[in-house]
């Protein structure tokens, strides 16, 4: 079992949502989050004082699968994701020791 | 008396009193979200203060019998004489009317200066400061401009609507709270960004259109004058808009929301005291003029140095300077009687006009500084750095704006 984290720009959300529901993934966590990487910021200009602002707005999808399916899903949220301009984000992948579903008590690959 | 100025001065002096809340939500949406009550409070508890203080002995300091050409003695007090029958100042209305309609000036003056000290300013100095600058600053200088007898009155300055008393001398009192108060914990290094620009604009809406009230009921009667200064006030104020917008386009890229926003109100300063005097042409050169040279004081104010967090010197003093002086150019004897500028061939008013303000910013800044001095040794002007950094509306109000 992995889990698969992916920091991706937020207008490219609904693609990969979808390119991942074309692929069966049926569920997702996503969270607001700012950060910065070779992006860089950008300027905000109140009443001519210029702000430059380091973290900006990205979107973290988190999906854990079954290790089989892995290289799958990174690769459809990488092609979903990409828009060829710097800043389009990263992706992350980690093992996960134990999934138990709340409501069954089932447990790791039942539970996914 | 007459029922139709009656009428219609209720109404401006209720649409003067809108501008205090509308000046609340303008400040409220500058500052961060912290402070944004604590900002709103500043604005909205001189309703309250000002209010009492005027009916005590406010308008008798400053439209009661005349002492020295420099301000009003005690026959007025608790309003004693002030009735329903018309008084000295205006024969077609009642003299509470008239009283009424000067309350909500008094009102908004000290509140135009919070701006300067916002985020920083202890709440018991800061009503402190309200009450002594209210008595000792406006209203002498109210009495010099529009009392019977005052100095400057005599003088022949023209100050339609209270560029002088309101806007230069609020505008210099707030250049030396900034520099007394010091700057904001952090200023400079910290992102101090405004919290809610939609809350700003929405104030600057209200207030534009509270200013119709401030300029044409400044006529003082439902008449002509009152109809050329409701259309200047309109033209000067778009055209600040938009030549603030365009100057902040040219120079930094972006033409801002905010830039628009503020404009307006440099307009809106420019032409108050000019509103009755000036012809719809020259109304629009003075808020043009005026939303350029107001964005290039705020552009210059950071590199100064000095904190007046939401730039009452460079909207209020730079644009009420502005405005006295083009009276002095613009005024002219076609539209009112009442005098001609420098282009209409009297150079002795723009002189004038320099005096006024010359002696109020002078006056301004030495008693201003007294009384900051003073309330500082006593009370102490600034909340503690800790109080600074958890926030106003916490640290001196118990409460806070969103609970999200």
């Amino acid at each position: 079992m992995k889990k698969i984290e992916a920091i991706i720009k937020p207008f490219k959300l609904d693609d990969v949502k979808d390119a991942l529901n074309g692929i069966g993934i049926k569920g997702m966590t996503i969270t607001e989050v700012k950060g910065y990487g070779r992006q860089k910021g950008h300027t905000e200009i109140y009443r001519g004082a210029e702000y430059v602002v380091d973290f900006i707005p990205k979107i973290k999808i988190e999906i854990v699968v079954n290790a089989d399916q892995v290289n799958q899903v990174v690769d459809t949220i990488r092609n979903a994701a990409n828009s060829g301009t710097i800043g389009d984000g990263k992706i992350f992948v980690t093992p996960v020791e134990r999934i138990v579903r709340v409501r069954t008590g089932e447990e790791d690959h039942d539970a996914i | 008396m007459n029922t139709g100025d009656t009428a219609f001065m209720l109404i401006a002096t209720a649409m003067v009193m809108v501008m205090t809340p509308a000046l609340a939500l303008f400040y409220g949406g500058l500052v961060r979200s912290k402070n944004v009550l604590a900002t709103t409070m500043q604005s909205f508890v001189c309703l309250g203060i000002i209010s009492v203080l005027w009916v005590v002995y406010g308008y008798s300091l400053a439209f009661g019998p005349d002492v020295g050409h420099f301000i009003g003695n005690l026959d007025n007090v608790f309003l004693k004489g002030v009735g329903l029958e018309p008084g000295p100042y205006a024969a077609t209305i009642p003299a509470l009317l008239f009283c009424a309609f000067q309350l909500m000036f008094a009102i908004i003056t000290p509140a135009l200066i919070t701006g300067a000290f916002a985020e920083r300013m202890k709440f018991t100095a800061f009503l402190a400061f309200t009450i002594l600058w209210s008595t000792l600053v406006y209203l002498p200088v109210c009495h010099w401009v529009w009392g019977q007898e005052g100095w400057l009155f005599k003088m022949g300055a023209l100050d339609f609507a209270g560029g002088t008393v309101i806007h230069i001398n609020s505008g210099a009192a707030a250049l030396v709270a900034a520099l007394v108060l010091g700057k904001r914990k952090g200023y400079g290094r910290d992102s101090m960004h405004p919290h809610n620009l939609p809350m700003t604009v929405l104030g600057a809406g209200l207030l534009w259109f509270g200013w119709f009230g401030f300029n044409a009921g400044s006529a003082l009667s439902a008449g002509p004058i009152a109809v050329l200064a409701l259309f200047t006030t309109q033209v000067a104020t778009g055209a600040g808009a938009l030549a603030w917008g365009i100057a902040e386009w040219k120079i930094q890229g972006k033409p801002t929301t905010l830039g628009v926003a503020s404009g307006a109100l440099a307009g809106l300063v420019a032409i108050t005291p000019g509103a009755g005097f000036v012809s719809p042409i020259s109304a629009i050169i003075m808020g043009g003029v005026a939303g350029v040279i107001c964005y290039l004081a705020v552009l210059a104010k950071s590199k100064m140095g000095y904190d007046d967090s939401l730039d009452v010197v460079g909207v209020h003093g730079v644009g009420g300077i502005w405005g006295a002086l083009a009276t002095g150019i613009f005024a002219s004897s076609v539209v009112n009687p009442a005098g001609n500028g420098l282009l209409n061939g009297n150079p002795h008013q723009l002189v004038v006009q320099a005096i006024g303000v010359g002696t109020t910013i002078a006056y301004s800044v030495v008693v201003t500084f007294i009384i900051l001095k003073v309330i500082d040794v006593i009370i102490g002007l600034r909340v503690s750095s800790d109080d600074e950094t958890q926030g106003l509306d916490l640290t001196q109000h118990s409460e806070v704006g969103y609970t999200l």
